[in-house]
């Protein structure tokens, strides 16, 4: 493929025709992106039309176009947010200095694994999620399970976009490896580890968009608080896609919540009788998905996040508009610590607990989209209540992946552990129930009877508007 | 002075004593002719508080267990022919030597610590290379720093290729510091690496992972998870017919080196040392009666641990290691002996006669080791023969480790060369201390090697093995003046000067490691851009960057 035609396929703001550095390394990565597509992307969609959207361009009216498309020619584009010629960094110990706008050769390979971790969960999250059009509950959700699909893939065209363009061969056999790299895969795991967890139904998709992806706004942000200036340009864009994703996720597990709320009222308290989803069973999804989520910050106590801050790769959720002190070398926060058997509070170096103080902002915003879900509990007329766990509870990662807690947050055995792990986590027995619920409903306007409608369509459409041609 | 020193390190006495039974930090599994090591560091017992041992990364405690491991192989299991060093952590193989724990250490702990550590590692090569052993490292995880060097310590090493998974050798980008327990060696004089590709490795944090690591000689192998350990094992079981069996069934009982404490002597079943007022110390062994010697290798396997040629060499080595540790202001060690000299080379005798057992190969190996331990202990040592002394065969290659060796010119005290010193004791450089000592007169070295007769002091000196003989009236005021002069000098000049001079002669990969890749450590461990309030090993995991001082030195 020449590097006009290329230019032609692919949407861009980066000037693909002319780097010939990025068309060589595109033709070579592209066949292979194709085949991972046509391997690990949607299964048996991808011959259909779907009302997708589509970035042509960063302009206000450039980013979404919706028209009808198959998944295969869907143009993934390259787009970084417009340029900003007098840009400072804004914290760490170069704060007030120029942006880069190359790679600042001591901080290559940081940078060059803050861009692959983040790249590797794109392609993941598509792999964990390609058998669920075939259980969806209505066309609209099957549509926005698969605009979620394709946004990932351009995701992962964003960042690999930064591999190719700035870390020269490495970058090319990362962008490689990132395509040989499978969610669950026994060999070749992805590299975080809510994107090897299985998401075999719908409940869980929705607790992976909201919760998951909440996680991958997160960590956008703070890159696009970036000194290294492409590369806080194109996660800005990314985040414009993301909140589509987060829309999915909030709105879709509102609409189970409601639903399985009025099940359990018509049916005295047994929505499974009428082929509903308990709200236990929703609480256990929450506790679940919403724990492997926050492993994804990395560990309470970071060297790393202490570097990636003060070296100006990596800042906080709204850096400039949330915080006066963009540098914090002597600052402290409280952390709680496992010491001799109990939870203490201690002191530790702010600027070691940037990851915690990225998880507590996204703690916040979680609990946020639970008051509204309580919300819902509580207009149809139910008692139940969804709530977080604590945040030390079924961790992986971090400071008390070490110890066991209870969802409060409470030091406990292992047997106290095994004897309520069925009460507290989406278990083998709840994955079994949600498959035997959920089929695939095709008629427009129709929904699946474990989940309530959507209050309106995509871009401006009626519910009733066919939104996958099958 | 007590005779032993609380450490301001730990504050304690460290014991260097490790039971399989109590292993904190290691779990061992015997399966016939192959032998599993699994590293599983409890991050809760480190040696000393302040840190923790997160990681499977290891401080002294973690590799004393190491050391013990290594030697019990050695004694108590002939039966092993391959020996995989794996990790029991569940997502890394090993992250290094503790960061902490080298944060909160003195310059004199750094110093030994990685003596230490270097030196199992050298013995479990050296082990390797005498008994046919093949050792692997299973490399399941990230396998960084002091990690990876462990694995360079194995002849093969095998990485799991799981697109994570990376060897790699942080100590530059991220510590200021060297992968100072022979990372840097083994990498261009074991493995071979090329130079430029481990210039570019050793400064990449990340390290190299896959095929890449296979392609730069960094592993040996790759295997995908779902088949590491099927193929390992497969790979380990057809290496064991390629090691030729150790002609016993099995090895020794082990037991503890227990010396007693007696005012300020301590004291072994061979030897004891004495600490003096004066920053020194008189180490002395006593040798027994060789009537009751074993000559049959059989015989002298069935006296396992109280074979008085292994009890020596054991104690000897507990000694050292005492010495180093435990007595960091002893400057000066006096080496004597007592007993006959026909007794020496009667138990020589017998060993030389029985040598191509493996027990008894065993010994003699255990013997070279600790006689270079001695030479590589930061500490001045005078050998003094005097009457009642009885510098002979590998008691005379002890008094030859020395600085110095003074001879007491009367009738009656002699030495006797044999074997043992034509070569079969080799320094850590590969020559024996005979050679080493007449570089430059290569015709008396000609003659006094192969020459096994006994010796007075006026035929040691003309022969080069003595640095002065003196006569009664001479010895005892030139001696204490030599003392004296010495203690008074600066410790640290006498420790470079006597590693220097020590080594005169070829290198080889393991003096490279002691003498050259150890000394830029040490030297860079006291740098300010290491370990000054800025320097990059201070401010690892704090939140400041370090800041470096730009002058090359």
């Amino acid at each position: 493929m020449g590097k006009v035609d290329l230019n032609a396929k692919i949407p861009n703001n980066v000037g693909l025709a002319d780097d010939r550095r990025l068309c060589r390394a595109l033709e070579h990565w592209l066949p292979l992106y194709m085949e991972w597509w046509n391997d690990m992307g949607p299964a048996g969609f991808q011959t259909k039309d779907i009302y997708l959207r589509t970035a042509i361009s960063v302009e206000a009216g450039g980013w979404a176009n919706f028209d009808y498309v198959k998944m295969p020619d869907y143009r993934w584009g390259i787009f970084l947010s417009p340029l900003d010629q007098d840009r400072k960094i804004g914290f760490g110990d170069h704060f007030g200095k120029p942006a880069w706008q190359d790679i600042p050769g001591e901080y290559r390979g940081n940078l060059r694994r803050i861009i692959v971790t983040q790249a590797d969960t794109e392609p993941a999250s598509v792999e964990q999620q390609r058998f669920l059009g075939s259980i969806a509950p209505s066309l609209y959700d099957m549509r926005n399970l698969f605009q979620v699909n394709v946004e990932e893939g351009r995701h992962l065209w964003a960042m690999v976009y930064l591999l190719f363009r700035y870390f020269g061969r490495d970058g090319r056999d990362e962008a490689e490896e990132l395509l040989s790299r499978r969610s669950g895969d026994e060999d070749k795991p992805r590299i975080l580890n809510a994107f090897n967890q299985a998401c075999d139904h719908w409940l869980s998709f929705f607790c992976f968009t909201h919760f998951t992806d909440r996680d991958g706004k997160y960590q956008l942000a703070s890159l696009s608080e970036s000194g290294f200036d492409p590369m806080a340009r194109t996660c800005d864009f990314m985040l414009t896609e993301e909140a589509h994703h987060l829309f999915v996720g909030e709105t879709g597990l509102d609409r189970i919540i409601r639903r399985s709320a009025e099940l359990t009222k018509e049916t005295d308290g047994d929505p499974r009788s009428a082929g509903g989803i308990d709200l236990e069973l929703i609480q256990r999804a929450i506790n679940y998905w919403f724990t492997y989520s926050l492993d994804l910050f990395g560990s309470e106590i970071s060297s790393n996040a202490s570097n990636f801050f003060s070296e100006g790769l990596k800042g906080r959720f709204k850096e400039e508009q949330r915080y006066e002190d963009h540098i914090m070398k002597d600052g402290v926060k409280p952390l709680s610590l496992v010491k001799n058997g109990a939870v203490v509070q201690e002191e530790i170096p702010y600027r070691n607990a940037m990851n915690e103080v990225l998880r507590e902002e996204y703690i916040n915003d979680c609990e946020r989209a639970l008051r509204k879900w309580n919300r819902t509990l509580e207009k149809v007329g139910v008692d139940f209540r969804v709530k977080l766990p604590s945040r030390r509870f079924h961790r992986h990662q971090g400071l008390y992946a070490d110890y066991i807690f209870d969802p409060e947050g409470n030091l406990i055995t292992e047997e106290e552990f095994k004897a309520n792990e069925r009460n507290w986590l989406l278990g083998p027995d709840d994955n079994d129930y949600l498959s035997s619920i959920m089929h695939q409903v095709i008629e427009p306007g129709k929904m699946a009877n474990w989940i309530a409608p959507p209050s309106r369509g995509i871009n401006g459409q009626d519910l009733e508007f066919e939104y996958v041609r099958l | 002075m007590a005779s032993t020193e609380e450490h301001a390190d730990t504050g304690q006495t460290i014991s260097f004593r490790a039971d399989p039974s109590s292993y904190k930090h290691w779990k061992v599994e015997f399966d016939g002719p192959i032998c599993k090591a699994y590293m599983q560091v409890d991050p809760e017992h480190p040696l000393k508080d302040g840190y923790e041992l997160k990681m499977n990364s290891y401080d002294l405690g973690v590799d004393i267990e190491l050391a013990d491991m290594v030697r019990r192989l050695r004694f108590e299991h002939p039966e092993v022919k391959v020996l995989i060093i794996a990790s029991g952590h569940a997502q890394v193989f090993c992250a290094g030597a503790n960061i902490g724990m080298l944060g909160l250490s003195s310059h004199a702990w750094k110093v030994n610590f990685c003596k230490f550590t270097n030196e199992t590692r050298c013995e479990l090569e050296d082990l390797a290379a005498q008994t046919g052993l093949r050792t692997i490292c299973a490399v399941t995880g990230p396998c960084a720093g002091g990690g990876y060097e462990l694995a360079l310590a194995c002849d093969e090493i095998w990485l799991i290729d799981d697109g994570n998974s990376a060897v790699s050798l942080p100590e530059t980008p991220l510590l200021g510091v060297l992968p100072g327990t022979g990372g840097l060696t083994r990498l261009v004089d074991k493995r071979k690496v090329r130079r430029d590709r481990a210039d570019v490795f050793c400064t990449l944090a990340e390290g190299f992972k896959g095929k890449r690591a296979v392609q730069w000689g960094l592993v040996d192998a790759l295997a995908p998870r779902s088949k590491f350990w099927e193929k390992l094992d497969a790979h380990a079981t057809a290496l064991v017919d390629e090691v030729p069996d150790r002609g016993v069934d099995a090895g020794v009982a082990w037991s503890h080196v227990e010396p007693t404490v007696e005012g300020n002597t301590q004291r072994y079943s061979t030897l004891s040392v004495e600490y003096h007022d004066d920053r020194t110390a008189t180490l002395t062994v006593e040798v027994p009666s060789a009537a009751d010697c074993p000559t049959d290798p059989s015989a002298m396997m069935a006296q396992g641990c109280e074979f008085w040629p292994l009890r020596f060499a054991r104690e000897l080595e507990h000694a050292i290691l005492d010495l180093r540790i435990n007595h960091s202001l002893t400057g000066l060690t006096l080496l004597k002996s007592k007993g006959s000299l026909d007794d020496i080379l009667a138990w020589d005798g017998a060993l030389l006669a029985a040598r191509g057992h493996w027990f008894v190969d065993q010994v003699v190996n255990l013997l070279e080791n600790v006689f270079q331990r001695v030479e590589r202990s930061s500490c001045s040592f005078f050998a003094l023969i005097e009457e009642g002394s009885c510098f002979g065969g590998t008691l005379l290659e002890l008094a030859l480790a020395a600085d110095r060796v003074y001879m007491l010119d009367e009738d009656g005290v002699e030495i006797e060369r044999n074997e043992f010193n034509d070569g079969l004791l080799p320094m850590t450089t590969g020559i024996s201390r005979t050679a080493c000592r007449l570089l430059g007169e290569e015709e008396l070295a000609a003659s006094v090697v192969g020459n096994h007769e006994r010796l007075d002091a006026i035929g040691a000196d003309d022969a080069g093995l003595v640095t002065e003989a003196m006569d009664e009236i001479d010895f005892e005021d030139t001696v204490r003046i030599q003392i004296e002069e010495r203690a008074s000098l600066s410790p640290d000049s006498l420790t470079g000067m006597e590693a220097n001079l020590r080594f005169a002669g070829p290198e080889t990969m393991k003096s490279k490691i002691f003498g050259r890749l150890s000394a830029w450590q040490n030297w860079i461990f006291i740098r300010p851009n290491a370990t000054g309030p800025q320097g990059a090993l201070t401010l690892y995991g704090k939140p400041e960057r370090p800041q470096f001082e730009w002058s090359r030195v």
